[in-house]
């Protein structure tokens, strides 16, 4: 029934944004929705951390470790972002072309809605719509500034991520088909891993590749990557945090489901096109760091690289290197999601995003270019931050089962990433500025975000509370650990 | 059954069809054709989903049928008409990357693969439909795919889009003995969002920028 209360509350909150009382009250009641969703969520997530077994695992709803996990970082994000878009969104529509809030909080919430279903939903079909819907409902999140880039912005992220999640049903299709041939077990993933033995490794294959590939656009694998960088810069701030922290990470979450249904099938190895793919991503990420110019975008590639990283320690395998790509999850959520509220304040103060027209930061707008410095370091890897040691986590368990190659080149290619990103943070931080720039004043709200969201920045690279690293471990054995 | 060499041999005649209109989306020159083509590839689509519903006596596909026709030949052209009319009424040749002929070429290259992809899976079950729509629904996806490829302008892309997704389920219906009732849903719920986002956001780009050549914006790339 919690699971239930979950995906209704959005729901009502999204009801309530249209209400004429919405015009004033849509920005407290998303919060207060994403609140209470985010109390129930950790709750579920404590209990499958105390139980190791799935919350509820009916026919319609579940919630297994990896679930949790991700049910938890969606609800924290969301959370976080409806705090930031109350004073966020209010100076846009001030400043911009748009007259109301209504409608972004109205979608806002669906947004969130689709993404909290996709853990959720027990039916590998229903969940295929759940994640259909986060790009359809989100279209116009990206496009809501409603300047030229924004809604070109948006136009590629509709056609291409929609495009990859028709690819995609092609794949659930052929999968339900082996399933049938494998005698009638329910399409759940549950029941997926018990039918794959016994499925025609010709249907399970082919029904990966198109999984693979089609949902590998929407999270941004190179090479079907091309429209993130754009719809992850163009969105407000609060939606970037959104569609980078969580959005990826959620339909990474598919993809990883896969690998226990392959890896149990006899004479399939998913492995290799996990790390073909992942290290690929990271390669292509870390080049396009040295020349980029926007700062929004440097931090959507960063997108890009840590979703290569994930899908790099899941392919490596084993219980460690599971571990370390689901500690990696949760430190991309909370990172990246800074990052993107440090950027939006930093375009609230500055008026751009371009990495050449902030120089000083530091001497004109002391916070932004604290929390710019702190996300950048999280991000990019640097001790004592949660990446640091996922990443460190993820290097030792590839060591230990000797794939030394896939490991040296990782870490080259993260090594360049973390000079990289920090060379341009460093000149927009503690460059000398051309021009005297006169900061705007920052909203309450974004500043208690900023507040908010770097207490677990900060302690979950120190600290792992114990029901925390449950979660991890329940989670990385759901992926075949 | 009785009438399963008759059903079969009309629903490969079918196929032809319906891989005919994908080929007449990819070369067309005006975005009301496309339209127009889209349609019949639905009702193709149909009349595939009431030929095997006939032959396997599933309720389940006389339904993904009466879904399609509602959603496919009547919501759609009707959303786009509302959303986006000027777009889909002017007459005018649709601006492309290639010409007609090389796209052409491309296609048959993309039927062969098609053909390619979809051999391994049909040697190892044997469904009864599924040679002629798989291969057939698989085609109709990539030329779909490709047509959203060469086209500069907003409507004609998302009738490729649609496109693809006629593919998968021409593929689909053949392939999944009883879909399942979600899968109806899918259907029906889907598509018809997809047109109503795509088409607003159309719109608004129009309204905007006074063109839907969204070839043409390209303000944001790699330096």
């Amino acid at each position: 029934m919690v699971l239930a209360g979950i995906l209704i509350i959005p729901l009502l909150a999204s009801g309530f944004a249209l209400l004429p009382l919405g015009r004033r009250f849509a920005p407290p009641i998303t919060l207060l929705a994403s609140a209470v969703v985010l109390g129930l969520a950790t709750a579920i997530a404590a209990e499958v951390a105390r139980t190791g077994k799935a919350a509820a695992s009916g026919e319609w709803l579940t919630c297994d470790g990896l679930g949790a996990l991700v049910l938890l970082l969606v609800a924290f994000v969301s959370f976080t972002a409806a705090l930031f878009s109350w004073g966020y969104i209010a100076e846009s529509v001030k400043r911009g072309r748009r007259k109301s809030i209504q409608p972004y909080y109205a979608l806002y919430n669906l947004f969130v809605l689709s993404m909290l279903s996709v853990p959720l939903l027990a039916n590998v079909a229903l969940m295929w719509i759940a994640v259909e819907l986060t790009t359809l409902l989100s279209a116009f999140l990206v496009g809501f500034e409603d300047t030229p880039e924004a809604l070109e912005a948006a136009w590629k992220y509709v056609i291409l991520t929609t495009l990859g999640a028709v690819l995609a049903l092609l794949g659930f299709l052929i999968l339900y088909w082996g399933s049938r041939v494998a005698g009638l077990e329910p399409f759940t993933w549950v029941g997926l891993v018990a039918a794959a033995p016994r499925m025609p490794p010709a249907l399970l294959w082919p029904a990966f590749l198109f999984i693979l590939v089609g949902f590998g656009t929407k999270v941004g694998l190179v090479p079907m990557h091309t429209w993130l960088p754009d719809a992850h810069s163009q969105a407000p701030a609060s939606i970037c945090a959104l569609l980078s922290g969580v959005e990826t990470t959620t339909v990474l979450y598919v993809i990883l489901r896969l690998f226990p249904v392959v890896g149990v099938a006899p004479g399939l190895d998913a492995r290799p096109w996990f790390i073909g793919f992942g290290l690929l991503s990271v390669a292509v990420a870390t080049l396009l760091f040295i020349h980029v110019r926007d700062f929004k975008r440097m931090f959507a590639f960063s997108t890009v690289e840590h979703m290569g990283i994930i899908l790099v320690a899941a392919g490596l395998g084993g219980a460690d290197a599971h571990l370390g790509a689901a500690y990696q999850m949760v430190a991309h959520s909370v990172g990246k999601s800074f990052c993107f509220f440090a950027a939006g304040v930093t375009v609230l103060g500055v008026g751009s995003q371009d990495i050449g027209a902030v120089r000083g930061l530091v001497r004109s707008s002391p916070l932004a270019a604290l929390a710019l410095l702190a996300g950048s370091f999280a991000i990019a890897g640097a001790p004592p931050f949660a990446v640091f040691v996922s990443e460190f986590m993820i290097f030792k368990a590839g060591l230990a089962s000797g794939q030394y190659l896939v490991v040296a080149l990782l870490a080259v290619l993260v090594v360049i990433a973390f000079c990289a990103v920090m060379l341009h943070v460093n000149r927009m931080v503690f460059g000398v500025a051309e021009r005297e720039i006169r900061p705007a004043a920052l909203p309450y709200s974004c500043k208690a975000t900023l507040a908010l969201a770097a207490i677990p920045l900060v302690v979950i690279g120190i600290y792992v509370p114990t029901p925390l690293y449950d979660l991890l471990k329940a989670a990385a054995s759901a992926m075949g650990g | 059954m009785a009438g399963t060499p008759v059903l079969s041999a009309l629903d490969a005649l079918t196929g032809a069809l319906f891989l005919l209109t994908a080929l007449g989306v990819v070369a067309t020159r005006q975005v009301l054709a496309s339209l127009q083509l889209f349609i019949a590839q639905s009702l193709l689509l149909t009349l595939s989903a009431v030929l095997l519903g006939i032959a396997r006596g599933s309720i389940h596909l006389f339904a993904v049928a009466a879904i399609t026709i509602a959603t496919k030949t009547l919501l759609i052209p009707w959303l786009l008409r509302y959303t986006v009319s000027a777009e889909v009424y002017r007459t005018r040749e649709i601006e492309r990357v290639l010409n007609i002929p090389s796209s052409l070429l491309i296609a048959a290259v993309l039927i062969v693969l098609a053909y390619v992809v979809a051999n391994p899976l049909l040697g190892v079950v044997e469904v009864p439909f599924a040679q002629i729509n798989l291969p057939l629904g698989i085609a109709a996806m990539f030329l779909g795919a490709f047509t959203i490829a060469v086209r500069r302008e907003a409507v004609p892309q998302l009738l490729g889009l649609l496109a693809v997704e006629n593919g998968v389920f021409f593929a689909g219906i053949a392939i999944v003995p009883n879909l399942p009732v979600i899968a109806e849903l899918a259907a029906a719920v889907d598509v018809p969002v997809v047109a109503l986002v795509v088409g607003m956001l159309t719109r608004r780009i129009h309204a905007r920028l006074g063109t839907t050549a969204v070839g043409q914006l390209a303000s944001l790339r790699e330096q």
